[in-house]
């Protein structure tokens, strides 16, 4: 998997190229398309979609508009963890948010500001993962942990840092 | 798999099904992990590891998936040593109590299973007594329930769609086989015509299950009476609304369900090409589907000669990407043409013209796995279950604050009281402890939906009675709230969920649910002027009455339905600036008790914006205008001597 930093280069967009004739070149596939280079990237980069544009014979408007409309695309780079917090329903009427309060603060992130600045977490919050019985539900990247608490939540992340930053811990 | 591809159908399903009864037949101890996403959540995967060692070490021959490729060869587990199956299962419904281990024969169902348990409850295979602290009590002082049989949650359901999620190894289509599947696809194919076919499921009733109610026949007859030869079945496994995991299930618990369905979907109209979409949201479920499309493929029940058939039919599965109108059908089919998931107007419709401009038919999740049962056992038995309108079961998934919380199907007709005290167990309060009296309201419908109070706990749930009380059945999502939910609040919540998630081309739905979200922010937040109610009332309806597609349509629903049924607390907020429940934190009024208040001055330190004063050692006060109402003074005060917070 490529990161951010590996988009300078003239091999860049080999990963992107092979993933664009797997799907055809098919401009009909746009979506699947942007869903396989996002999880080759981690992120739809500007360039990558312009490039994307190009090559499917799209105008770059299209491929933006269509990168900008579903949530699960993103332009900005993502931490190494994503913290998907459900606010579906259920979830929320047992009481997601004050989770959500608790992840923001630990990792001094808000609404706008949603990934660390050295991209190792992103906290965002999705409408409903389908697992509303065991609301409230947490997701880490395919983890998915149930009936969190904030103080359960929050000890998670720590035995990230404490896996990736052990210095730092 | 050549030569199967050549033979007959009918002797092919035979065999298949023959061949893995031969070699489960002598296999009659059988474990299955619910392998569901609930399950796995907590820890499903890591107890099926300990059983396959703690059966191994017991010296039973583990079976992990079940050789029928060369049939009449006898399974080598008749040889004479002992030997179990162990396999995974789809969806239970009962989240809560995972993981859940069923063991057969006996049907035994264990649950809150941990790694640790493995041990003993190998052990127990042979001695005949169960585990008895891994089963199933209602609570502390009851008797346990050895199964499902014995378990009021799952006793008092009507498992047909849902039968055999929790049993049959989702992965393994052998197994579907030989429980009847794909028969009744292969009927369709080879002894009815398409007329025949739209007609039983006409006769039968049945509606659809995604929200819309559509009686399933009529859409298929109207789109195989269209001309032209390219045409297109669809299955909506785009299950957006939130608290609803209905399809979820289904397409983990039993994917060649909803292909068979599809297939006799085909058949109907004349379809050669199908599409199932899923939300990306669900990886277990575009997992399961995508596998059990190419084991369907690889055994030429889909492909250029589906079931031997010369009929064609091929389908690919396609994701999501987090975008809920794209539950919309004229939204779906723009999002499989690879363009921004907006909706179109209606006429035209998919059935004259859809995706690619063919014709097009776009069924739910449920409404296809319900196709086979309709078939298999004649339109006159679909019947017998569910009421005239309505025939037939439902699925819902029952959350909120309510004891048994999970994915249940009941008949349709079913009252709203059995639902929440006979299967769900009754109502919670915010600590999850019983509260007899405190069933407030049942949200059905999700962000389209309406709520019902209890005055309608002995209404019959179908189709038609919820429209005259002013909800709908929706997708099934059922979530029960009790006394300390703001009504307020609840339809607040989902508004920010439909403004958040309208396309943007229409004015009505764009702007209409930002104003009628601003609105409820204000009276949240105490914002509000006297006239304030009738305005929302009013634009609540012009965004009903105008909005291009579904989404703006029922946006509303959930407004207009807390008006209609508690108007009072809505005047609580705006007239008096009170939320009686205290969920609305601008409103709290946060008091300190001067019989209680020693001074200690506590709570003064953790005030965030110096709001309290007060001389040491004499009560204190809060100042109403500095006042964040943040709470952390209650929190702080050893005296419990701050209320209103």
């Amino acid at each position: 998997m490529n990161t951010a930093s590996s988009m300078k280069g003239s091999r860049q967009f080999d990963a992107a190229c092979a993933i664009l004739d797997r799907f055809g070149r098919d401009p009909a596939r746009l979506i699947p398309i942007l869903q396989a280079l996002q999880e080759e990237y981690r992120y739809l980069p500007g360039e990558l979609l312009a490039y994307v544009a190009t090559a499917l014979g799209l105008p770059p408007a299209r491929v933006y508009g269509v990168a900008t409309f579903y949530a699960h695309f993103t332009l900005e780079p993502r931490g190494k963890y994503v913290i998907r917090l459900c606010d579906g329903t259920a979830c929320h009427v047992k009481n997601s948010i004050p989770i959500l309060e608790a992840l923001r603060q630990r990792l001094g992130l808000t609404a706008e500001r949603k990934t660390t600045p050295d991209l190792l977490f992103t906290v965002e919050t999705v409408s409903c993962l389908g697992a509303c019985g065991l609301a409230p539900v947490v997701v880490i990247n395919d983890q998915v942990h149930g009936q969190v608490t904030p103080e359960r939540a929050v000890a998670l992340v720590e035995e990230i840092i404490a896996r990736e930053k052990p210095a730092a811990a | 798999m050549a030569t199967e591809l050549n033979e007959p159908e009918a002797i092919n399903l035979e065999r298949l099904g023959a061949a893995w009864r031969a070699a489960a037949a002598p296999l009659t101890r059988r474990l299955v992990v619910c392998a569901g996403t609930g399950c796995v959540a907590n820890g499903a995967l890591a107890v099926h590891a300990a059983l396959k060692v703690a059966l191994e070490q017991a010296g039973i021959r583990v079976v992990l998936e079940l050789r029928t490729e060369t049939p009449g060869t006898p399974c080598p587990a008749a040889a004479g040593t002992p030997a179990a199956r162990l396999s995974v299962s789809g969806c239970h419904g009962f989240c809560q109590m995972g993981p859940l281990v069923t063991v057969l024969p006996e049907h035994l169902l264990y649950t809150g299973v941990k790694p640790g348990d493995a041990g003993e409850i190998v052990a127990a295979l042979a001695g005949g007594q169960p585990v008895d602290r891994l089963l199933y009590r209602a609570d502390a002082a009851a008797a346990p329930c050895r199964g499902p049989g014995d378990i009021p949650f799952y006793s008092r359901q009507a498992r047909t769609v849902l039968a055999g999620c929790g049993e049959l190894d989702p992965e393994d289509i052998r197994e579907y086989i030989a429980g009847g599947g794909y028969r009744a696809a292969h009927q369709a194919l080879t002894a009815m015509t398409p007329e025949a076919v739209c007609a039983e499921l006409l006769a039968s009733g049945l509606r659809g299950r995604g929200g819309g109610g559509f009686p399933t026949g009529r859409k298929w007859e109207l789109t195989r009476k269209q001309p032209g030869a390219r045409k297109i079945i669809i299955c909506n496994g785009d299950e957006g609304d939130p608290g609803a995991f209905m399809d979820r299930s289904v397409m983990e618990g039993n994917p060649h369900r909803v292909l068979e369905g599809m297939l006799i979907a085909a058949r109907a109209i004349g379809a050669g090409e199908g599409v199932v979409y899923v939300r990306a949201e669900y990886p277990l479920a575009v997992k399961r589907v995508r596998q059990a499309v190419a084991d369907a493929t690889a055994l030429g029940i889909l492909g250029p000669h589906a079931l031997g058939t010369d009929h064609a039919f091929t389908v690919t599965v396609m994701e999501g990407a987090g975008a809920f109108v794209c539950g919309e059908e004229t939204a779906l089919i723009a999002s499989i043409e690879g363009k921004r998931g907006m909706p179109t107007p209606k006429p035209p419709f998919p059935a004259e013209s859809g995706l690619w401009g063919c014709p097009t038919v776009i069924n739910n999740v449920e409404t296809l796995a319900s196709v086979p049962l309709v078939l298999a056992g004649g339109a006159a038995a679909f019947r017998t279950l569910g009421t005239a309108g309505s025939p037939g079961t439902k699925t819902f998934a029952l959350t909120g604050h309510v004891r048994n919380t999970g994915l249940i199907e009941v008949p349709f007709g079913t009252t709203l009281r059995h639902i929440v005290f006979d299967v769900g167990g009754g109502v919670t309060d915010s600590t999850g402890a019983a509260d007899p009296a405190g069933f407030k309201a049942v949200q059905i419908g999700g962000p389209s939906g309406g709520c019902l109070t209890p005055d309608h706990l002995d209404l019959p749930l179908d189709f038609d009675s919820l429209k005259t009380v002013g909800a709908m059945v929706g997708s099934g999502g059922l979530v029960v709230m009790n006394r300390q939910t703001c009504m307020v609040n609840v339809a607040r919540f989902f508004m920010q969920f439909t403004q958040n998630e309208s396309c943007g081309k229409c004015v009505p739905c764009r702007e209409g649910t930002k104003q009628l979200l601003a609105m409820l922010d204000d009276i949240i937040e105490g914002r509000a002027d006297a006239g304030i109610l009738e305005r929302l009332e009013k634009l609540a309806r012009v965004v009903q009455l105008s909005s291009l597609c579904g989404l703006g349509k029922t946006a509303p629903n959930p407004v207009l339905s807390t008006l209609r049924h508690f108007r009072k607390e809505y005047e609580e907020h705006v007239l008096h600036k009170h939320c009686a429940t205290g969920q609305c934190k601008a409103l709290r009024k946060p008091e300190i008790l001067a019989a209680k208040c020693v001074g200690c001055t506590a709570c003064v330190r953790k005030c965030p914006v110096a709001a309290i004063h007060g001389e040491r050692k004499k009560p204190h006060r809060i100042d109403p205008a500095l006042c964040i109402r943040c709470g952390a003074c209650a929190t702080a005060c050893k005296f419990n001597a701050i209320t209103g917070v």
